[in-house]
């Protein structure tokens, strides 16, 4: 069942291509140690290499392949126009560094994609520069930190984290050597207001704010939180991961967030998972607006009659800096992303929302008598419920690999923590009654396996490429590399 | 099921500390919810004075990666330096796998181990 690697599918001699005859004269290199020749890259011919990919690929589960309801990742169905758009010509055959004049429609684009993004959120201002969420979170916090340098504020130090947070924003505030307060959330899921104004003093740069949270749920105080952290000074960060419950229903901009970043990736349907590439736009409101980081697009000089605007690049006053050696991922990110907006439009940007959340409180209302759904009240894109079935010890992580055999890519597991035995379930819009209803049934047909059979899930997955894998080795013994070059075993 | 010591104290953030060595390391229950530790860290060093409530150390399961806090307030006098190079033992001996010394610590604010017990099922329905 395992397939070969490259080096073992090697055969000495063996050759993918013939190089032509050399147009120019031969020429020995010296003898200086230049080149090595004790590199064993494998030896194969194209055949091999094709049928070694493919053989790999089908091992691989996606979101075209099948149902991916990963928590807070946002797996929805990406529309294959966007994969028309991001390589028309004009956007594949440009260079970052070509002169503004030569690449009017790429910046136009641009241009237009920030527009969008501020309508959509209710901010002043858009960079596109994050190269991915985490990224525009720790672009987000460096303007929230100049902010207040710029004020002559030096004493802000301390940064709110709600326990309901994603893990990247308590990370990104760490990366910048702030001292993170983590505050509670209560019995309904919200943030817990007496534990966060025991925490709101003069020495707080802000508050990130999931919302809606981990849990799924929109924070019922929100309006509380915001006027406390304004209070006391601080600034409220927005993390808009899960942005996709909330597309013109409501803009964090209006509710008085100072700065948010935007999923490409999850919200407006840029592929990712296995590490990218993501795309994490940040908007800000108008008192963080010169701290943007530079260059931005910006008209240069506006259309005049029938000519149109020039567009180019301008650096925001106090801005803090590039934040990526160009511009964004342009044709993976942008491009699509824009074209996302662009086929929905205002209206259907709405339905997107409104059928996310909606899938995700069928799924709930299915599974609820079953499993225990902890934080219990009206969801919005995604919830959160108890891995565990009465009268079986059977746990989230035999759920969720039970689940494969089903063929459906498992919940995120074990997030967030404040839940025992977390599986988190985010359909998304784009799927369908029938595929929800198949999932249920499957959960729903796990739950009666655990009681009956729980051996059958304990050990599962069975109708897989690989059986259970055995995280703890792999954890604990990790090897990356499948050959040792000499020598590595005595430099150890 | 967990097991809990009558002779030790229990932080409700899942740490034990036991009153006669002053050592300090993490339940039972706790590494039976993270499952099979996989690496661990020590933050903290020899001499430092750490406040209750402040982090120790970190530990990372196949399943999350966790703070491990101070019970109680005091001067670190030893870590368990072979701790790191074998974090399994936490999960097959919890309370003999301890993670730092501290002298001096107060016990009184934490719970004992029926009352730590009785959290410990509190939080699991």
């Amino acid at each position: 069942m395992t397939e070969p690697t490259l080096f073992e599918l090697s055969s000495p001699g063996r050759t993918g291509m013939t190089f032509p005859e050399p147009d120019v004269p031969r020429f020995d290199l010296p003898e200086a140690g230049l080149l090595r020749d004790d590199l064993p890259l494998p030896e194969l011919a194209e055949v091999d290499v094709v049928r070694h990919y493919m053989a790999l690929s089908r091992y691989n589960y996606s979101v075209d392949g099948g149902f991916y309801p990963l928590g807070s990742c946002t797996m929805k169905y990406n529309p294959k126009i966007n994969e028309d758009t991001c390589r028309l010509p004009g956007f594949l055959f440009t260079h970052p560094l070509q002169p503004i004049e030569t690449v009017q429609g790429n910046l136009m684009l641009m241009y237009q994609l920030q527009e969008w993004l501020k309508e959509i959120s209710g901010f002043a201002a858009v960079t596109l520069q994050p190269a991915a969420g985490a990224h525009g979170e720790f672009t987000g916090v460096l303007m929230m930190r100049a902010y207040h340098k710029a004020r002559g504020d030096s004493k802000r130090v301390k940064m709110l984290v709600p326990d309901s947070a994603h893990g990247t924003n308590p990370a990104s505030a760490g990366m910048l050597g702030m001292t993170v307060k983590v505050i509670p959330s209560d019995a309904r899921g919200n943030v817990d207001l007496q534990a966060l104004k025991a925490e709101c003093d003069d020495t707080v740069v802000g508050l990130m704010l999931t919302n809606p949270n981990t849990l799924g749920l929109f924070d019922e105080n929100l309006e509380e939180v915001i006027r406390l952290v304004r209070e006391c000074g601080g600034l409220m960060y927005g993390d808009g991961a899960n942005l996709n419950a909330l597309l013109g229903i409501v803009r964090p901009g209006d509710l008085g967030f100072d700065v948010m970043h935007f999923n490409l990736h999850k919200t407006f349907s840029v592929p990712h998972g296995g590490g990218g590439p993501g795309s994490g736009p940040v908007g800000v409101s108008e008192r963080l607006a010169d701290f943007l980081p530079a260059p931005q697009v910006a008209i240069l000089e506006p259309a005049i009659g029938d000519t149109p605007p020039l567009y180019g690049f301008v650096t925001p006053k106090h801005s803090i800096g590039r934040m990526k050696a160009f511009h964004g991922h342009f044709g993976g990110g942008l491009v699509r992303a824009y074209t996302y907006i662009a086929m929905h439009g205002a209206e259907g940007l709405k339905d997107v929302s409104q059928y996310a959340v909606l899938n995700a409180n069928y799924l709930a209302a299915r599974l609820r008598g079953t499993y225990k759904i902890p934080y219990d009240r009206i969801c919005m894109h995604e919830f959160v419920m108890e891995g565990r079935v009465e009268g079986s010890d059977v746990r989230a992580l035999d759920i969720s690999k039970r689940l494969m055999d089903y063929n459906f890519h498992p919940p995120t597991n074990y997030f967030p923590l404040i839940v025992h035995e977390a599986l988190m379930i985010e359909p998304t819009e784009t799927e369908n009654k029938d595929t929800l209803d198949r999932f249920a049934d499957a959960l729903l047909a796990i739950a009666e396996e655990a009681r009956t059979n729980p051996e059958v899930v304990k050990n599962a997955p069975h109708n897989t490429p690989f059986g259970r894998m055995d995280e703890v080795k792999a954890a604990r013994e990790l090897v990356l590399c499948c050959w040792l070059p000499e020598g590595y075993e005595s430099s150890r | 099921m967990s097991t809990f010591l009558s002779t030790l104290k229990y932080a409700k953030t899942d740490e034990w500390f036991d009153p006669a060595t002053g050592k300090v390391g993490i339940s039972d229950y706790a590494q039976d919810q993270l499952s099979d530790i996989v690496f661990m860290e020590i933050t903290v060093s020899v001499g430092d004075e750490v406040q209750a409530g402040t982090q120790i150390a970190s530990v990372e399961s196949v399943k999350a990666a966790s703070e491990v806090l101070a019970p109680v307030s005091g001067k670190v006098v030893a870590i368990n330096e072979d701790l790191p190079n074998n974090p399994e033992t936490i999960n097959s001996d919890p309370y003999g796998a301890w993670f730092i010394q501290i002298e001096g610590g107060d016990p009184a604010n934490l719970l004992d181990a029926a009352e730590y017990e009785k959290h410990c099922q509190e939080r699991a329905h």
